[in-house]
């Protein structure tokens, strides 16, 4: 039977191109894989092949025709036996087949939020639980415990988490109790270790992944972002990556630039990821108990400053917050100040002070940046009409600025002043004490920002 | 190419011979029809060939047992041929249609599949190689006793993510074989130009690993190698390295020029030491087979290859509410 062999399309955006020099003629006999033409595309000269093997019956295309639509007939090949005469003309390029350019449509959107939000702020333990005081290191080793102590697929592997105890002391105790199985060592090889985490999670475990910082983790972050992330999407639902990468994350004190970055924003783009960043030692543990039993991937970013910081922690027997809720610290009218991790300090600060001045703010700790429960966030603009973020990390493409996006489109009407975004300084982390001190966010900040926006 | 050095009769069965010829075929009319697709424009963006390369994967599988894995990089359709994903649905998810094995939303170079073990099919160079370290360690962890195949080039083996997977996995004795499959160009870049040394597989000597040369155009010695290498591993010694001398007919990806090297260097390779040619001179000498034998295995083959292709053209595009679904498990 004769085949039509086509123009192909040699590069992905090629659409036309100059048939340069037929290598074949009329007669000659070809197998798969041999040259039979160049082809010049808008960036290079290539050969084409044939893929299957006949007789040249026709060419349909003169060497040297320039703007050959793809999908051109440009010869006919015929097998032994066969009559190339009694073959029918070429045909017109403009029949050249179709099929191949599916028409453009438009992706559906996805719903956007009602007005009037529907908020869950159900509490996230009984009202009469016993409160006992505990830091979040404590808190974050305790969730480490509880969930390695009810799965065995859970292991933890960083640099100094084992014999060291954690660089942190986060880990303190886990080596004793879970053994070197569990409690890994690991080089000073963040790329790599990252990638073999990643790995064994699609291998069936869950792995828990310290970053010293989360400075180190961007030695990591294509494994992070292209291993971790996009695989559920990109095998069609076949393959999660049920991980956890935590640290602490955001500045310390006086280590300077290398080692002072709030990452929030940057983790909070990528789909396929959640992002948390818990505030109080109850939800430091309550919610890296749901992140460690979460089928997805989980940043959760710590911070150096919070974990000497004691909280009341409830005492009941499995405290796992849902991820993806915020939690309201403080009930207000006039202003909603939202905030998350160490921001808080500031939000809740200012809020005191605020108090005193006869200003009742709202104070919201998002907890999760992604998914980002915005519908707190909008209801509680809906009652207060002031807004006001505060965050450690830069402005630019912060995540205040995609609150601020948020509450515009979905919001607006609800809006009595501009949103403020108090963040840290658009410069790197200074070492300097004093400079140091200016570049981050303080409450006085916060607490200026408000009576700009209640215009007081 | 180094001349071959198995002997003309080989100790193997003539049903072997015959499967590693059915193997080897498939992966290249796979390929061709691939390429051929691609020119007509039903598969888009990147698409990376395996031809010339069918050994590599062939062997080793047949080195493998069930339940082992392996993990490659974006030139991946032969491997997932090899492991027995179904030719229609990798085909389509080339077109991108529903149909895929992704759904569509993979592509040629991501695609997965749990039940056969094969974990993809990744798009950064290198990247695989740590994953496919952490999916050894996984079964290390629950001492089921498999092995993994972590395939990556030559290109893949400047990336300092493979040397970071060498030092843990030696360290932690993970049973995963590395395979270099060393096609010789990265891209256009000729391996004298890009890597300091010669042999790739001395580079675990650093880390402890035993590695070794193996012929990649020659089914039988990749997969004796396979089996030294696996039965390394599962004797609880830890990694192994088999850097795997084989050749890319085509270009890098489709739209490859081809201008660093020769014409003649590619014939030359086709001629004398295609893994395909080599299978079939020994059905045809050893007299495991006739000509007529061998011509409806290439019939067979066809057919499944046509059908593969008419699948992935008659599957739809995925629906629109596709675009929303599998983020977040």
């Amino acid at each position: 039977m004769a085949t039509e062999i086509l123009m192909p399309a040699l590069s992905p955006t090629m659409e036309e191109g100059t048939l340069a020099k037929w290598l074949v003629k009329e007669g000659d006999t070809v197998s798969s894989g041999d040259i039979m033409a160049e082809i010049e595309t808008d960036k290079a000269t290539m050969e084409f092949e044939a893929v299957d093997e006949g007789i040249v019956g026709k060419i349909l295309i003169a060497e040297g025709t320039e703007g050959v639509k793809v999908n051109t007939p440009i010869a006919v090949l015929v097998e032994e036996g066969e009559d190339a005469s009694a073959l029918p003309a070429a045909a017109p390029a403009a029949t050249a087949v179709a099929e191949a350019a599916p028409a453009a449509v438009e992706a559906p959107a996805p719903s956007t939020a009602p007005a009037a939000p529907v908020v869950d702020l159900s509490p996230d333990w009984p009202a009469d639980a016993e409160m006992k005081s505990e830091t979040v290191r404590e808190a974050l080793r305790d969730a480490m415990a509880e969930e390695m102590r009810r799965d065995e697929d859970v292991y933890l592997m960083g640099e100094e988490v084992a014999e060291y105890q954690g660089a942190y002391k986060i880990s303190q105790g886990l080596l004793d109790e879970f053994g070197s199985k569990r409690v890994i060592d690991t080089p000073i090889t963040e790329h790599g270790f990252a990638g073999i985490a990643v790995g064994s999670a699609f291998g069936g475990l869950k792995p828990i992944v310290e970053f010293m910082t989360f400075n180190f983790a961007m030695q990591a972050m294509d494994q992070i972002i292209n291993s971790a992330a996009k695989t559920l999407y990109m095998s069609g639902g076949q393959m999660g990556c049920p991980i956890v990468f935590r640290g602490p994350n955001g500045a310390a004190a006086r280590v300077a630039a290398q080692h002072s970055q709030d990452y929030a924003a940057w983790y909070m783009q990528v789909p396929g990821l959640k992002v948390v960043m818990p505030y109080s030692a109850a939800d430091a543990k309550g919610l890296l108990k749901s992140a460690i039993r979460d089928p997805n991937p989980v940043v959760f970013l710590e911070n150096e400053i919070l974990y000497g910081r004691s909280f009341d922690m409830p005492q009941v027997d499995d405290l796992a917050i849902p991820l993806g809720k915020a939690r309201i610290w403080r009930k207000g009218s006039d202003v909603t100040i939202v905030s998350f991790g160490i921001g808080m300090q500031f939000a809740l600060e200012a809020a005191d002070k605020l108090a005193e001045e006869g200003i009742n703010a709202e104070v919201i700790d998002l907890r999760t940046i992604r998914p980002m429960d915005t519908g707190a966030i909008i209801n509680s603009v809906m009652k207060t009409n002031r807004l006001v973020t505060v965050e450690e990390g830069w402005p630019q493409g912060s995540v205040g600025s995609y609150i601020s996006s948020v509450v515009m489109q979905e919001a607006f009407d609800y809006l009595d002043a501009p949103i403020i975004n108090c963040t840290g300084k658009d410069v790197p982390m200074p070492y300097a004490a004093n400079l140091e001190k200016l570049a981050l966010i303080t409450t006085d900040e916060v607490i200026a920002a408000v009576k700009q926006v209640t215009y007081r | 190419m180094a001349a071959r050095k198995t002997t003309k009769k080989p100790n193997v069965s003539a049903e072997e011979l015959k499967t590693y010829y059915r193997e080897m075929l498939l992966i290249r009319r796979f390929e061709e029809k691939a390429g051929q697709l691609y020119g007509m424009g039903l598969i888009g963006g990147f698409c990376h060939l395996y031809i010339g390369q069918e050994a590599v994967v062939v062997g080793l599988e047949a080195a493998a047992k069930e339940g082992d894995k392996r993990i490659t990089s974006y030139r991946d359709h032969g491997h997932m041929l090899a492991c027995g994903m179904e030719p229609g649905g990798v085909m389509a998810e080339l077109t991108g249609r529903e149909g895929g094995l992704s759904k569509g939303k993979g592509g040629s170079m991501h695609m997965f599949s749990k039940e056969k073990h094969f974990y993809g099919g990744h798009g950064i160079v290198g990247a695989q190689v740590p994953l496919g370290a952490g999916l050894a360690f996984a079964d290390k962890y629950k001492g089921n006793g498999g092995v993994t195949f972590t395939y990556f080039g030559d290109g893949a083996a400047n990336q300092g993510q493979v040397y970071e997977t060498f030092n843990m996995a030696a360290l932690w004795e993970l049973p995963v074989v590395f395979v270099i499959e060393n096609n010789q160009y990265a891209m256009g870049t000729a391996q004298a130009r890009s890597t300091s040394s010669a042999d790739i597989y001395h580079r675990g000597q650093a880390f402890g690993i035993p590695g070794e040369m193996v012929d990649g155009m020659d089914v039988l010695a990749v997969k004796a190698a396979g089996e030294k290498a696996v039965a390394h591993c599962r004797a609880g010694k830890g990694p192994y390295i088999l850097e795997i001398k084989t050749y890319r007919y085509r270009g890098h990806s489709m739209s490859d020029p081809a201008k660093y090297r020769t014409r003649e260097e590619v014939q030359k390779v086709r001629e004398q030491s295609d893994p395909i040619e080599h299978v079939r001179e020994l059905l045809l000498t050893g007299k495991h087979a006739t000509e007529e034998d061998l011509k409806a295995i290439d019939k067979e083959i066809k057919e499944i290859v046509n059908q593969a292709a008419e699948f992935s053209k008659e599957s739809p595009e995925p629906s629109l509410d596709e675009l929303w679904t599998d983020i977040y498990a």
